[in-house]
């Protein structure tokens, strides 16, 4: 079973905000620091003192949506030229995620659609948004409840790989899952 | 309120940006001009101490050069500079083989600001075309010299001039970069910052009387039409459904926006009154309708549907009712619109795996290439309908430009420092 996705993101931002602070690098100084920036300064190792250390290793177990062993890591279909037709691959990995989202309480994923950059951008925005539908009407029919679901689409906008080759525009052609 | 916090910070982010948008819209030149009009505009004179800080006569020939209509003479040529009427000596000018002059002068005026007078002379009969004073403020130079080009540009062809008008257009900075909604003077210059943002922006679209500009924006990761008011800034969010907020596009009288939802399932084209923010659904079909443009009497629109499996234009009435199919050539045709008389359509075309501009005849028929790139997206008609102006690729690069329809030859391309794209036309001024 999968665990509960709150407990996850709690653990998983406690985590971030640890590294964040043990990692954060010290302000650049081009000029003399006043006094008042050279009292914040003093302070500043007693805010760090204030969290309590960071464990060695890591107790949470990682999500399944951030292991790269799990199924689950890949979260995104791909599409061939101008349909918005799931392909055989795209089936099972939506099956997966399917599977999980139905499983894991309060997870909400937005389906954002895109296209290759050939054709016109308002074409493409509708042509995304097919795809995006495509995937939720799926999700639904495995047993979604829609109101988990929503799409966006961005059309050519935000293309995962720059450039125009076939295989750029064999990327960009997708649905992205995000959780 | 969040709302208004939003718009503030949307402000905010325009007016920061007001002194990075100084970056102009530069516009090129490319490619030959045949049949062009030879004419001379004489460095206008400056009276009492002026001290204009822009060569109107510059502006001006430059303008008429732009259109493709005009060769105006280069000044090393001009062997008299004349600001007069009555100071001309028109045989010099017959001698060098000009059809038309433009002489004036420049007077400071006692509450700040200039006169700027001028007069059109034809140099075969010697008689003066047209003869006017425009008043302009100090900063206003530009846009006077715009105007008194219009003037000239009317006088000798019959048709509205366009160097007054703006050019709203999308910017972005390298991938994933910021993006950009700007407007520029039609020269390129004056390049100011609408709105600015780290997702999204397109589709552009003017209202009839040039103060407004409704556009797609996808601000805090949500699809969005908005309707900005240039001069305040101030700006409405008239679409935000679940699915797509596509294509806006007033109404030739500006009470209306057509636009693309999917709010009911797939993208259907659907009219939006902005004044008793009433939603009609124009089309119902469970293929893509996106990309609608009116007709210039405003009584049908024009939109892309695959409905026939790819996609083609239909039109439909504004009331309504089944959707005609127009386009029967080339399994790829969309986003047309109307050239502002309605003879016409412009339209992006696939053909050999290209994409480029094409014109038809109001019917779909009579085809007309008018670019020749490979990616070639986003035309419009300029608003005196005598050029086209488009979104292209050059070096892997987005720029605009526009191809007269006079003569074919003359092309530009218009840069900024990232990718240019989504040009739209303002009406013309005023």
């Amino acid at each position: 079973m999968y665990p509960c996705p709150r407990t996850v993101a709690a653990l998983v931002l406690a985590a971030a905000a640890l590294t964040g602070c043990a990692t954060q690098p010290p302000p650049p100084q081009p000029t003399p620091p006043s006094a008042a920036e050279l009292d914040a300064m003093t302070q500043q190792p007693e805010v760090v003192a204030e969290v309590p250390p960071a464990p060695p290793e890591p107790v949470a177990p990682v999500s399944p949506l951030d292991d790269p062993n799990s199924p689950l890591y890949n979260k995104v279909v791909y599409f061939d030229y101008d349909t918005a037709e799931i392909r055989p691959e795209g089936v099972a990995l939506l099956r997966t995620h399917a599977g999980y989202i139905y499983n894991t309480p309060g997870v909400r994923v937005t389906l954002e659609g895109h296209t290759d950059e050939r054709g016109t951008r308002g074409y493409n925005l509708a042509l995304g948004d097919r795809r995006a539908d495509a995937v939720q009407r799926f999700l639904v029919a495995e047993g979604v409840p829609a109101d988990r679901l929503a799409r966006l689409s961005y059309g050519e906008e935000r293309p995962a790989e720059p450039g125009s080759s076939e295989r750029a525009w064999s990327l960009n052609r997708r649905v992205e899952l995000v959780y | 309120m969040p709302v208004k916090a939003l718009l503030m910070s949307v402000l905010l982010a325009a007016a920061l940006l007001a002194a990075e948008a100084q970056a102009k819209l530069t516009i090129e030149i490319t490619g030959g001009v045949e049949g062009a009009q030879p004419i001379a505009v004489v460095p206008f004179g400056n009276v009492d101490g002026a001290k204009p800080d822009v060569d109107i006569a510059a502006v001006v020939a430059a303008d008429l050069a732009r259109s493709g209509k005009f060769k105006p003479m280069p000044r090393r040529e001009m062997l008299m500079t004349p600001h007069r009427e009555q100071d001309v000596d028109m045989r010099e000018w017959q001698l060098l083989a000009m059809n038309s002059l433009v002489v004036g002068e420049v007077t400071p005026r006692a509450t700040g600001g200039y006169d700027i007078r001028y007069a059109l002379m034809d140099v075969f009969s010697g008689k003066t075309l047209l003869a006017d004073t425009v008043t302009s403020t100090t900063k206003g130079l530009r846009n006077a010299a715009h105007r008194i080009a219009d003037a000239i540009y009317e006088d000798l062809t019959g048709e509205p001039g366009i160097f007054a008008t703006r050019i709203a257009y999308v910017t972005s900075r390298g991938h994933r970069g910021r993006v950009a909604l700007r407007v520029a003077d039609a020269d390129g210059f004056n390049a100011q910052t609408i709105v600015d943002s780290a997702e999204p922006i397109l589709a552009p679209a003017w209202s009839p009387d040039g103060r407004r500009l409704a556009y797609v924006s996808f601000e805090g990761r949500q699809s969005a039409i908005y309707v900005q008011d240039l001069a305040s800034g101030r700006r409405e969010r008239v679409a935000s459904y679940q699915g797509i907020n596509g294509s806006p596009a007033f109404s030739p009288d500006g009470r209306r926006l057509a636009m693309s939802l999917s709010k009911d399932g797939n993208p259907d084209v659907y009219v939006l009154d902005l004044s008793t923010r009433q939603l009609t659904r124009l089309t119902d079909h469970y293929a893509i309708d996106t990309e609608p443009a009116w007709s210039p009497a405003g009584d049908h629109l024009v939109f892309t549907s695959d409905r026939g499996g790819k996609p083609q234009i239909y039109r439909v009435a504004a009331t309504g009712g089944p959707a005609q199919r127009v386009t029967f050539q080339g399994d790829y045709n969309a986003a047309a619109s109307y050239s502002p008389d309605g003879r016409w359509l412009v339209m992006v075309t696939r053909e050999g795996g290209r994409f480029r501009v094409v014109m038809t005849d109001a019917q779909g028929g009579a085809r007309r290439w008018v670019s020749n790139g490979s990616l070639d997206e986003s035309p419009s008609f300029a608003p005196n309908g005598n050029m086209i102006i488009y979104a292209t690729q050059n070096n892997g690069r987005g720029v605009l430009a526009a191809t007269p329809l006079s003569s074919g030859a003359s092309h530009r391309l218009s840069r900024d420092a990232g990718e240019v794209r989504e040009p739209a036309w303002s009406p013309l001024a005023r």
